[in-house]
């Protein structure tokens, strides 16, 4: 395990020597600074305001800023829901597609719009190259800078010390698109492509194999769509077994690669948030602190995975570890990723809202399986997804600034602006929207025959899937339990025949979008009652929160909060696992 | 409803200013430029042997249980690379347990007949479990080191010249640290069908 842990460790030291690099550069993006890719996109900049009718220098209030991302969002999801509905008339459908069953098209169109990336269906099997570019690519970029930007208002509400003004949101979405995703995405799947994963527009291939059989090759723009999934925390795989399939990823490095595409923007933003703020240590103290949840998460579940399951147990298979073998759980995981990379990528892709697997989450054992359900059950603030992570933490760290000021009998402030009662009603809404949601979806998906239809797994695994599928939905993480169905197709590839469970599609869509958009308004919200409030210097008596006491309250108020909300649920599902060797 | 309106007029051209950048223009020029610099990779690095397409050198094959060939790992999906999916069963499955069981079985079975001494304690995990995409191109070093004595058998070479051949043929980890090692089963059954056809 040593050289497991090994691979773990230079992993975190190189993202965090990243991190200061990034970071920095995204708050100039943020603050609209010239940047050493202003020669080259700068025509396209102006271009692009010109085009939208919109001048940069405009700020909005909260209110105008968080209308311009739901009207934008909407409209998004109704292109993507036509383009979705007429795939058999558009162009590069060299396979013959015919669109699939409208459920489904709801439920893919708000997974994708809000960052999720949720896929009841495979892509290789029922998208064409036109829908996966022009509809799902371009989503993968603009929820992703969506989220940024809501990021970006956010923090300026917290530094502004007059007006009322959060940035204009159509600047903030040009900026980041041509100078954070888009440049970044371009470089890396050129790297990606270099190491084996596909590019191409053809047709797929079938050949004979030299034992005597036949094999198809599916292929497709799979490079360009593999960069944005990463970096955009975003997830959504073009094959069905998305990361976890030789042509998306190849090899250790592109492992590698992809893994820190997925982590960089999440974790270099504590920075870029420390930067704008003027305090530095704030920005490494929360990083801080999603750094430690995260090592826990990751530890734990590389240490179950390496133990084995009880089918392996029981069957009389060796789990240990010996020279030329991993050892270990590697039902559903690839012999180049091993226990080691295929853990990490658990972990990592969870705690981020980045839905994408290298693995089968179905087939982790009980307790490793329990990992990304909690890191979910936080909310997605360990890192999180891109933008909405750290707004996300950033209404935690209201809570804990909140619940330390009842503690000493303070009026509670957060960089020399009090909190209020009007902020914590706020930052309440925010952080119980989407656990509220999660339950009552799960709830309703066990009880009902609409909702068990869906299982694949009996006992205690089965209600781990829907569990699983709820919460991630409703975190707009997008991974699986890849058993929980919604989608059959009988004739794949292609939707010849194919149908969708409307109970699965219908609510885990409306799960989506409700909890993308209640807790990023409920931010905005926060930010726009702060924008404006007067910055009271720092006394003796002020409670610091860039301080080590700060970080450990403020993973006791996450870990609190998600262990009350879920813990029953996770003793139900995974935990019952965790505990017996029985198999059922 | 001014401002409303304002707002859907401008997402509606930003939302063709974005398909049009984003989802055409990049990957039509991610496409063009991958093909040009790196048409093999960009293509499916695919493996030809007398002008004829037997394959990509990243997805597996089934090999059949044909004893002249190493075999692959167990493939919920029998290596299709079409249409993919996980084998989805949970870690108390009575069903996988008894899968692993059935596997383990075969594996010593056709083992066993050219290594008489192997046992179900030697047995490598990859070689019993079903890989995540089901076309693992990789088996581990050990479960390649068991299946040479058969392939060394029938096809009548010297079990080093095999084990040299496995050497060859494995993809190491990434700067020696990230991944792990795999057999390359495909380039290794090319490999030896052109030294020792049969």
């Amino acid at each position: 395990m040593t050289q497991g842990w090994l691979q773990i460790i230079v992993f975190l030291v190189v993202l965090t020597a990243l991190v200061p690099l990034l970071g920095g550069y995204i708050a100039k993006v943020f603050q609209g600074e010239r940047v050493f890719l202003s020669p080259l996109f700068g025509p396209i900049e102006r271009f692009a305001y010109r085009a939208l009718r919109v001048r940069p220098e405009e700020g909005q209030d909260w209110k105008g800023y968080a209308r311009s991302i739901v009207v934008f969002s909407l409209l998004s999801w109704l292109v993507l829901y036509l383009i979705l509905r007429t795939q058999s008339i558009q162009p590069f459908n060299p396979e013959g597609f015919d669109s699939g069953p409208w459920n489904l098209s709801f439920n893919t169109a708000s997974s994708f719009v809000t960052n999720t990336n949720w896929q009841y269906y495979g892509g290789e099997t029922t998208l064409t190259y036109f829908v996966q570019m022009a509809g799902l690519t371009v989503q993968n970029f603009v929820s992703a800078a969506v989220g940024i930007a809501a990021l970006a208002a956010v923090i300026r509400g917290f530094v502004a010390r007059t007006g009322a003004s959060l940035g204009n949101f159509w600047a903030d979405l040009v900026r980041i698109n041509l100078y954070i995703l888009l440049p970044l995405s371009f470089i890396t799947a050129l790297v990606l492509v270099s190491q084996g994963v596909i590019q191409t527009l053809d047709a797929s291939q079938t050949f004979n194999t030299i034992a005597g059989g036949s094999q198809t090759l599916a292929l497709g723009p799979v490079a360009s769509q593999e960069a944005i999934k990463e970096l955009g925390t975003n997830g959504g795989g073009f094959f069905n077994v998305n990361s976890a399939m030789p042509f998306e990823n190849p090899s250790g490095f592109t492992n590698f690669i992809e893994l820190m595409l997925i982590l960089i923007v999440p974790a270099s933003l504590t920075y870029t948030f420390g930067r704008m703020i003027g305090n530095r240590r704030q920005g490494w103290a929360l990083y801080a602190a999603m750094m430690a949840m995260f090592i826990v998460a990751v530890a734990v579940v590389y240490t179950a995975e390496q133990h084995g399951s009880p089918a392996q147990h029981h069957a009389g298979v060796l789990t240990s570890a010996f020279d030329g073998s991993t050892g270990g759980n590697m039902e559903g995981k690839e012999q180049r990723f091993g226990i080691s990379e295929t853990s990490l990528w658990t972990a990592i892709t969870t705690v981020t809202s980045c839905g994408a697997v290298n693995g089968a989450l179905d087939s982790l054992t009980g307790i490793g399986g329990l990992v990304p359900l909690a890191n979910m059950g936080t909310g997605e603030v360990v890192f999180g997804g891109v933008g909405s992570g750290l707004y996300y933490m950033l209404l935690f760290v209201l809570l804990t600034v909140f619940i330390a000021g009842l503690m000493v009998g303070r009026t509670p402030e957060f960089l020399g602006k009090k909190i209020e009662s009007r902020e914590v009603k706020l930052v309440l809404v925010g952080v119980l929207v989407t656990p509220l949601l999660v339950l009552f979806a799960t709830a309703w998906a066990v009880a009902s025959p609409d909702g068990t239809q869906s299982i694949y797994n009996s006992g205690p695994q089965g209600f781990s899937e829907s569990l699983y599928a709820y919460m991630s939905q409703a975190n707009n993480n997008g991974s699986a339990f890849a058993g929980y169905t919604g989608f059959l197709q009988p004739n794949a590839p292609g939707n010849l025949g194919a149908e969708a469970f409307s109970f699965a599609n219908l609510l885990g869509g409306m799960v989506m979008l409700f909890s993308r958009f209640l807790p990023m308004i409920a931010a905005l919200a926060v930010a726009g009652s702060l924008a404006g409030k007067k910055v009271a210097p720092a006394g003796a008596g002020t409670f610091r929160a860039d301080s080590p006491t700060f970080v450990i309250l403020l993973i006791g108020v996450v870990v609190i909060v998600a262990a009350l909300t879920f813990f029953p649920a996770f003793l139900l599902g995974p935990i019952v696992q965790g505990l017996t060797d029985q198999l059922f | 409803m001014n401002h409303l309106r304002k707002d859907l007029i401008t997402a509606t051209i930003a939302i063709v200013f974005f398909t049009l950048t984003l989802g055409i223009a990049y990957p039509l020029l991610t496409t063009g430029v991958s093909q040009v610099l790196f048409p093999n990779a960009s293509n499916g690095s695919r493996i030809e042997r007398d002008g004829e397409l037997v394959g990509s050198k990243l997805i597996g094959q089934d090999f059949k249980g044909l004893p002249r060939y190493f075999q692959g790992r167990p493939s919920v999906t029998e290596y299709s690379a079409d249409v993919t999916y996980f084998n989805n069963l949970g870690p108390n499955s009575k069903e996988l347990s008894e899968f692993f069981e059935e596997e383990l079985k075969t594996y010593l079975a056709r083992e066993r007949r050219y290594d008489p001494g192997l046992t179900a304690a030697e047995v490598p995990v990859d070689a019993v479990t079903t890989s995540a995409s089901g076309v693992d191109p990789h088996i581990s070093e050990a479960n390649a080191r068991i299946q040479a004595h058969r392939v060394a058998a029938v096809r009548g070479l010297p079990l080093d010249r095999v084990l040299e051949l496995i050497d060859e043929h494995t993809d190491g980890r990434f700067l020696g640290l990230f991944g792990e090692p795999g057999v390359n089963v495909l380039q290794l059954n090319l490999a030896l069908d052109e030294e020792a056809p049969r």
